[in-house]
Parts: structure tokens; sequence; C-alpha cells
């Protein structure tokens, strides 16, 4: 009965062009974000990924002065930006400042850019909030063609990038030229940012980007698993959230923000906090070795 | 047969001369205990060992050739310069991304890798962290967990940059008595870099002290003296024998101890704090 009213309530939902790109749409967008933010999240550079974003405010509102699609200037002005970000190294106590005065800056250019271009205030709105009803299948094969381009470097990457991520000096002993792939990483993370901003807005980048990885750390420590976990749980969570917002007339942003935000404490407060026994037990297996 | 060595090899960084006009000859099998003040050069040593630095002048050899990036035959403990985040990754995938992790591509274990990793943990009985995230370990664990992954593939050159840093008192012996026993059930050359003379007397042939810009290589007796090490350290030093302890000072200063910082509840708190 609960599951028959469950599919004639999705097929209702269906029957709406806007409805279908959504979820394509959507779906596309939370996978990538899912699987790059599991790395963005590994790595502690979820800072950069969120200055990418507004960087791509910048982007997105001057490339429409000019006359070009948005995602074009934001997929132009992240990669530039985090090709930059990547060159400029590790030097992690400058940067933060550094990333977060170029994030104010970038955010100033967008306002200017709007500021010159006034009939582009509405579409302001979507930028910074996304507006996942308004996509239209073109733009669901720019996300696709993004999408492969992104999984397909991720993926030629990932294996010096986990070693990188976790052991940088024995990286570096081994061979792995860091600064490349710290940079291609930051490049794949700018466009993973762009398709994440087509769906949430550049200001909600967070709630698919970081939201689902950490929850999926939390769950599980395998890297594998907590690899596809993340890109299933912000799937889940993108669908979920446009479906709710089918049915509350709530932004579909907002019910995706609120569903990340839920489930990143939900999954905190699932696995009890380690108390010290561990190391009780660690004393203990200790002895064989001592005396 | 000698492992390691050293020909009048000059490392700089920078246009800071590090090691100066250095010889040395470390053989098969030794144990080799690396002191010296911070700053000494105990990192770059390894690095040049490692091929990660290039000698300005002279030369250096491992096992009879330049080094080269990614020698397998070399284990390599590297000092953590950093506290590391907090990794909700378990020690298993922690140590598989050394595996073949200068390749480019997804990472894929064959059943040989799996084998290999577990071979790894068990020879310094680190099985029970395979399953365990690195944010839940202990100082004294993931340093353990490290040399589960230096001794991967059975190298057979450890280099072990202070693995005793930031671990209380009991840890450390613990790594040097596991260090010591592996090393000598396999014939394996050792150079371990510590702060303190003292606990590694049970486990090293000869000390390499670093200070200066100068190397001296020796048994404890012949190199842990007020002339030599008052040269390495540009300071007058004292040594005193007590108890069975060497006291290495300056002025009345255990110089030793005054270097060495104990981190280690700063940074058990932040591993609580994020756990």
């Amino acid at each position: 009965m609960t599951i028959m009213l469950t599919i004639t309530t999705i097929n209702a939902m269906l029957d709406y062009d806007f409805m279908r790109n959504a979820f394509a749409a959507a779906g596309v967008a939370a996978v990538v974000s899912g699987l790059v933010g599991y790395f963005l999240v590994l790595r502690g550079q979820t800072f950069a990924g969120h200055a990418l974003g507004h960087i791509g405010f910048a982007g997105a509102t001057g490339a429409v002065l000019i006359g070009v699609p948005s995602v074009w200037g934001m997929v132009g002005f992240t990669v530039a930006a985090g090709i930059g970000m990547g060159l400029m190294g590790e030097r992690v106590s400058g940067r933060d400042v550094a990333i977060g005065v170029v994030l104010a800056l970038s955010l100033g250019f967008g306002l200017l850019f709007l500021h010159y271009y006034t009939a582009f205030a509405a579409q302001a709105t979507s930028l910074l909030f996304g507006n996942v009803l308004a996509v239209d299948p073109a733009m669901i094969a720019t996300l696709i063609g993004l999408a492969l381009i992104t999984l397909a470097a991720l993926a030629a990457i990932m294996r010096p990038l986990i070693f990188a991520s976790l052991q940088p000096e024995l990286a570096e002993a081994n061979g792995v030229p860091l600064r490349f792939v710290s940079t291609a990483f930051l490049a794949i993370v700018a466009l993973a940012v762009s398709e994440s901003a087509q769906i949430v807005g550049i200001l909600l980048v967070f709630s698919l980007m970081v939201g689902p990885p950490a929850t999926a750390q939390r769950l599980v420590t395998g890297l594998w698993s907590g690899i596809v976990l993340s890109g299933g749980i912000a799937l889940a969570e993108a669908w979920v959230g446009i479906a709710l917002a089918y049915h509350t007339d709530w932004p579909v942003s907002f019910c995706i923000s609120m569903l990340s935000a839920v489930a990143y404490f939900a999954s905190r407060g699932w696995l009890p906090r380690r108390s010290p026994a561990p190391r009780a037990i660690v004393a203990e297996e200790e002895k064989p070795w001592t005396h | 047969m000698n492992v390691i060595e050293f020909d009048h090899a000059t490392i700089r960084i920078g246009g800071h001369v590090i090691l100066a006009d250095t010889s040395l000859a470390i053989k098969h099998g030794e144990f080799i205990g690396v002191l010296g003040p911070n700053g000494a050069g105990k990192t770059t040593l390894m690095r040049a060992i490692l091929g990660l630095l290039r000698p300005s002048t002279g030369s250096i050899s491992v096992f009879g050739r330049t080094p080269r990036r990614g020698d397998a035959a070399i284990g390599y403990v590297p000092q953590v310069r950093t506290v590391m985040p907090d990794l909700r990754v378990r020690g298993f995938d922690f140590i598989a991304s050394s595996v073949r992790g200068d390749r480019w591509g997804p990472p894929m274990l064959s059943r040989a890798d799996r084998k290999m990793i577990d071979d790894s943990l068990a020879a310094v009985g680190a099985r029970d962290l395979a399953e365990r995230p690195l944010s839940d370990m202990s100082g004294g664990e993931r340093q353990r967990l490290l040399l589960a992954q230096a001794v991967l593939g059975e190298p057979r050159l450890l280099l072990l940059d202070e693995p005793l840093i930031s671990l209380d008192q009991r840890y450390q012996e613990t790594i040097i008595e596991l260090v010591g026993r592996f090393a000598r059930d396999r014939n394996i050359t050792v150079l371990f870099s510590a702060h303190e003379l003292n606990q590694l007397i049970g486990a090293l042939d000869r000390v390499l002290y670093l200070g200066n810009g100068r190397a001296a290589l020796g048994t404890v007796a012949e190199v842990v003296t007020a002339p030599v090490l008052s040269q390495l350290y540009g300071a007058d030093i004292d040594v005193v024998h007590a108890d069975g302890h060497i006291f290495v000072l300056s002025r009345g200063r255990d110089v030793e101890r005054s270097d060495h910082l104990h981190d280690d509840h700063a940074h058990d708190h932040d591993h609580q704090r994020h756990a």
C-alpha cells in the first residue's frame, strides 16, 4: 500500500519535464561532488573548495557581462584559480589568509559585474543559491560532459593523490610530483565546484562537496568504501532533497543543505566517542615487546 | 660490504652547508644511532641517502650505486613534521597507499600486495591496527604503523627519522626494542635518528654524531667524548658517565634533554578532541 503510494507519487513527480531534468542534473553533479569531495575532506582542503565557489561567482557574472554562458565563465575562472592555488604551494600557514582575501575580492568583482548588467540581477540569486528546477537538456549534456572529464582526471591521478594526501613526505621520497598532483587536484575540484554550483549554488557547494564525504568518513574507514559511500550519500541527498522540495515547496537547495547537515550530525552521533579505553588495551599488547 | 658510503660529500641547502666534506662508511647489518643537535642535518643526511638531495661535491653511494628515488630496498619513516589531521582512514589503507603510489591511475591491490601488507603489519605486531582509523590511534600506534609501512616489501636498509619524537618513555623503549629485534632477525642495516643517546645505547652498534657541518662515526666510546662533541657542537661539552648513562653537558646543562621537545601532551589533547 505504502509502496504503491510512493510509486504513484514518484510517477506524478516525473511527469514533469523540469522534474526529470532536475533529477538528472542533480544526480550527475552530486555523484561528482561526492567523489571529488571525498579527497577534498581527506586532504583537509575544504576551505579551498569553498573559495573556488566564490571565485566562480565572479567568473559566472563576468562571463554573462561579455555574452558568454555563465557556466563557462565559472569553469574558466575556477579552474584558473585552482591551478593558481596549487602553484602557490603547500605553505599552509599563509595560504588560508590569502584564500580568504581572494574569496572576498571575487565576490566583490561579481557584484561589480552585476552592477554593469542590471538585467542579470534576478539570475544572481540562482547563481548564489542554485536553481535546479530551471535546468534544460543542454545544461544536462554540459554537466555530463564535465562530469566525464572530471572523473577521468580524478581516476588518472588517484593513486599518487591518495599517497600524497596520506603521507606527503614518503610520497615525495618515492618520486611523486607533489606540486603537480596538488595542482591537478585543485583543477579537478574547480570542475566539481562548477558542477555542484549549477545545482545548489555557489554558497551551498559545501552541502554536496563536504557534507556527504564527511558523513561517509564517519561511517566507514575503508578508502574505497568511503569513496563509494560518499558518492552514494551525495546522490541520495540530492534526490531526496528535490523530492522533499517538490512536496513542501521549499527551495531545493535548502532541502539538500538540510539533509546534508542532518546526515553529518547524525553520523557523528552514530558512533560513540572513543573513550581512552583503546590505550589500556594497547598497553596489554605492548608487554611482549618490553621486557 | 658497505651499504652506505660518503666520499668527501658536501651537501648544501639554499647556500648553507649542512654537511661539509664528509666521508664515512656504514657496513651491512649495522644499527647506527644518528644523533646531534636540532638542525645538525639528521634529516638532510637521510634525504641524501634516499636520493632526494645530491651532494654538491664528492659522492654518495648506497648499495654500491648513486641513490635514486623510490628504491624499494630502502624503508623510510619520515619525521612527522605536522600533527596528522583527523584521518578517518584505516591502517591497512594507509599503508596500501604507498604500494606503487607513484604510478598513475586508480589504486588496485593484487592478492600478493594484500599479503605483503598483512605480513609487514604482523612483523611489527601491528595487525590490530589494520582496521582502525588513524584518528583513533595513539602516537605510539601511529609510529608502529609507520614502521610497518617502512618494512613493506622487506627492505635491506631502514631509515628512521626521529621515530621517538612525541612518544612517552615506555613507547620509546618499545619502538627501539622492536626495530632492534627486527633488524637483527633479518640482518638489516638501520639508521635511527634520535635526540637522546641513552635509550639507544643498548641497541646500537655505532653512533653517527652530526653537528657544525661535520660528522663523526664510531663506537660510543670513540665518538661520545668531550673533544669530539665539543667540535661538533661548537661549544665546550662535558661528557659525564653515571650509573650506566651518558650525559652530554654544556655548561652544566644537559644539551640533549633541553633539545627534546615533549609535545606529546598537546598532541594527545588534539587527538582526543577530534576523536
